[in-house]
C-alpha cells in the first residue's frame, strides 16, 4: 500500500451513486487535500443541475471543469455532461466528445486511465453503485500504476453491477460501505 | 479502453513523427491525452497489439493511413447539440446577421454536418438562407464525404427532433427531411449554399472573412499552444464584431486573444470579435 496520501481521488458511480456521493460530500472536512473528480453517468441531453444538486451537500462548491482548467487540490469537480474527462500530464483537464462507452459520456474508465498516467501511486480510483460494467478496466489500470482503489460494497450497492464486475478485475481492491469511505480518503 | 496496450509517451513521439514526415498531418499539439487514447481506439479496432506493428503499417499502407486518420479524429456530432446553444443564435445571433446583404458562416471542424444542417434550418426559418453561404470544412475527407449526401441514420431522429424543439423550432421537423426505411435525407434545397471542402486547422491558412464561425467542440482536442494559433486564424477569419461559437465546456479564460473579444452569452460560450 501507497504511504503518501493521494493528489486525486476521482469517484465513478452510476444508478444508485448519487445518494452514497452525497452521503460522501456531506462528510467531507473542509480543507481536504486532494482533488476529487466526480464522474457520474448522466442521461445525454437532458439539462441536468447535478452540479449544483451536490453542491447543495457540500461546503465546497461543485465545478463543472472547462477544458484546459487546472487540477487543484480541495476542489470538487464534476464530469460534464456530455463530455469525457482526461488530465493532461501539465495537471489540466481536456474533455473528449468522442463516442459514449456503455452508453454513457462521461464514462468512468477513461477518467480511471489518465489519472493514473498523471498521478501514478498518487492516484485514488473509487467505483460505487452501477448497472453496468464501466470503470472496472481503468480501475485496473490504476491499480496497476500503482494507485488505490476502493469498491463500494456490492451488498450496499442498489446496483451492485459496477462494483462486482470491477472487483472481478481487481480483486486486490479495498472493499468499503458508503459510511466507511471517507474515514478511506484519509487513510494510509 | 486499456485491454493490454499500453503506450509510452516516446512511442506516442515517433508514431506522431512518422505521421508528419509521411502524410503531412501534424498532431504535435494535439491534447496528449486524448490523442493517445484515440491511437489505442484504432489499435483495438485494427487489432493490433504493439506499437510495432502501428508504425510498421503506418509506413507500409498509405490505405490504412487513411482508415487510421478517419477513425482518429473523434466524429461524433448531432443536430442541434445543446439545444440552449441553438436557441441563443436563434434570438441573439441570427437576427444581428439579418443586417449583412450577404452572410458568410464557417463551420470549423464540421464533422459529417450534423450541426450545419441545424444552421441551414435556423436561417431558412429567419428568411436568411437564400443569402447564406456557408463553408463548412473538416481535416477528415471521410466525413465531408458523408456530410454532403445529408444522411442520417433513423434511430438518431428522436433525439435531433427533441433537440430542434428544445432549441425554439415550432416548424414540423420532418419537413426538412425525407424519410426512408433506415435512414432520413436532408432536404437537398437546405445545402444548396453550403460548400463542403477540406481544411486543416493546424496546418492551412484563413481564406476569407466570416460574420459568424462555429468550431465546437473542436479546440478540445488541441493543447493550450495550438489552440492559441487556431484561436488567432479563428480571430483574422472574422469581420468586426463578428461572432465565434465554441462548444459548451470551452473558454477563452487561458488564452492569448482572450481581450480581443467580448463575451455575448456566457453559458453557451458565444463571444464577439471587439474591433
Amino acid at each position: 500500500m501507497n504511504s503518501l496520501p493521494p493528489e486525486i481521488v476521482v469517484v465513478g458511480g452510476s444508478a444508485g451513486s448519487v445518494s452514497v456521493i452525497i452521503q460522501l460530500l456531506e462528510q467531507l472536512p473542509q480543507d481536504f487535500p486532494f482533488a476529487l473528480v466526480l464522474v457520474i453517468h448522466r442521461q445525454k441531453s437532458v439539462p441536468s443541475e447535478m452540479d449544483k444538486v451536490l453542491g447543495f451537500s457540500s461546503n465546497i462548491e461543485v465545478i463543472e471543469p472547462n477544458d484546459k482548467d487546472f487540477v487543484r487540490a480541495n476542489r470538487i469537480y464534476l464530469a460534464p455532461q456530455n463530455y469525457h474527462l482526461l488530465i493532461e500530464q501539465d495537471r489540466t483537464f481536456s474533455l473528449d466528445y468522442s463516442e459514449a462507452i456503455y452508453y454513457s459520456r462521461p464514462a468512468i474508465d477513461p477518467a480511471f486511465e489518465s489519472a493514473a498516467d498523471v498521478y501514478g501511486s498518487r492516484a485514488m480510483g473509487i467505483l460505487l453503485s452501477g448497472a453496468n460494467q464501466d470503470g472496472s478496466q481503468g480501475l485496473a489500470y490504476l491499480v496497476q500504476q500503482g494507485g488505490r482503489a476502493i469498491v463500494q460494497e456490492p451488498q450496499s450497492c442498489e446496483f451492485p453491477a459496477m462494483p462486482l464486475a470491477g472487483l472481478q478485475v481487481v480483486p486486490q481492491a479495498e472493499v468499503a460501505k458508503p459510511a466507511e469511505l471517507i474515514n478511506r480518503l484519509f487513510s494510509l | 479502453m486499456n485491454d493490454g496496450i499500453d503506450i509510452l509517451p516516446h512511442e506516442i513521439d515517433e508514431i506522431i513523427q512518422v505521421i508528419r514526415e509521411q502524410y503531412g498531418y501534424d498532431f504535435i499539439d494535439y491534447s496528449r491525452a486524448s490523442f493517445t487514447r484515440r491511437v489505442k481506439h484504432c489499435m483495438q479496432r485494427a487489432g493490433l497489439k504493439t506499437m510495432y506493428e502501428l508504425r510498421y503499417h503506418l509506413i507500409n499502407e498509405a490505405s490504412f493511413f487513411a482508415w487510421f486518420l478517419q477513425t482518429l479524429t473523434v466524429n461524433v456530432t448531432e443536430m442541434f447539440r445543446d439545444p440552449v446553444f441553438y436557441r441563443q443564435l436563434r434570438e441573439t445571433v441570427i437576427p444581428r446577421l439579418a443586417s449583412y446583404p450577404i452572410i458568410k458562416i464557417w463551420h470549423a471542424g464540421c464533422a459529417t454536418g450534423e450541426e450545419v444542417y441545424s444552421m441551414a434550418i435556423l436561417l431558412k426559418e429567419a428568411g436568411l438562407l437564400d443569402r447564406t453561404r456557408i463553408y463548412a470544412t473538416d481535416i477528415n475527407p471521410a466525413n465531408l464525404e458523408k456530410a454532403r449526401k445529408g444522411i442520417i441514420p433513423l434511430n438518431a431522429m428522436k433525439e435531433y427532433t427533441a433537440n430542434y424543439t428544445r432549441s425554439g423550432g415550432t416548424e414540423d421537423f420532418s419537413s426538412y427531411y425525407e424519410a426512408h426505411p433506415d435512414h432520413v435525407v436532408i432536404r437537398p434545397e437546405l445545402l444548396q449554399k453550403v460548400v463542403f471542402s477540406q481544411h486543416n486547422l493546424v496546418t492551412d491558412q484563413m481564406f476569407n472573412e466570416f460574420q459568424l464561425i462555429c468550431c465546437r467542440n473542436v479546440l478540445i482536442y488541441f493543447n493550450k499552444n495550438l489552440q492559441n494559433r487556431v484561436l488567432r486564424l479563428l480571430y483574422d477569419s472574422l469581420v468586426p464584431l463578428g461572432y465565434l461559437a465554441l462548444g459548451m465546456k470551452e473558454s477563452l479564460l487561458f488564452m492569448d486573444i482572450q481581450a480581443e473579444f467580448e463575451s455575448i452569452n456566457e453559458s453557451s460560450k458565444i463571444f464577439r470579435r471587439k474591433h
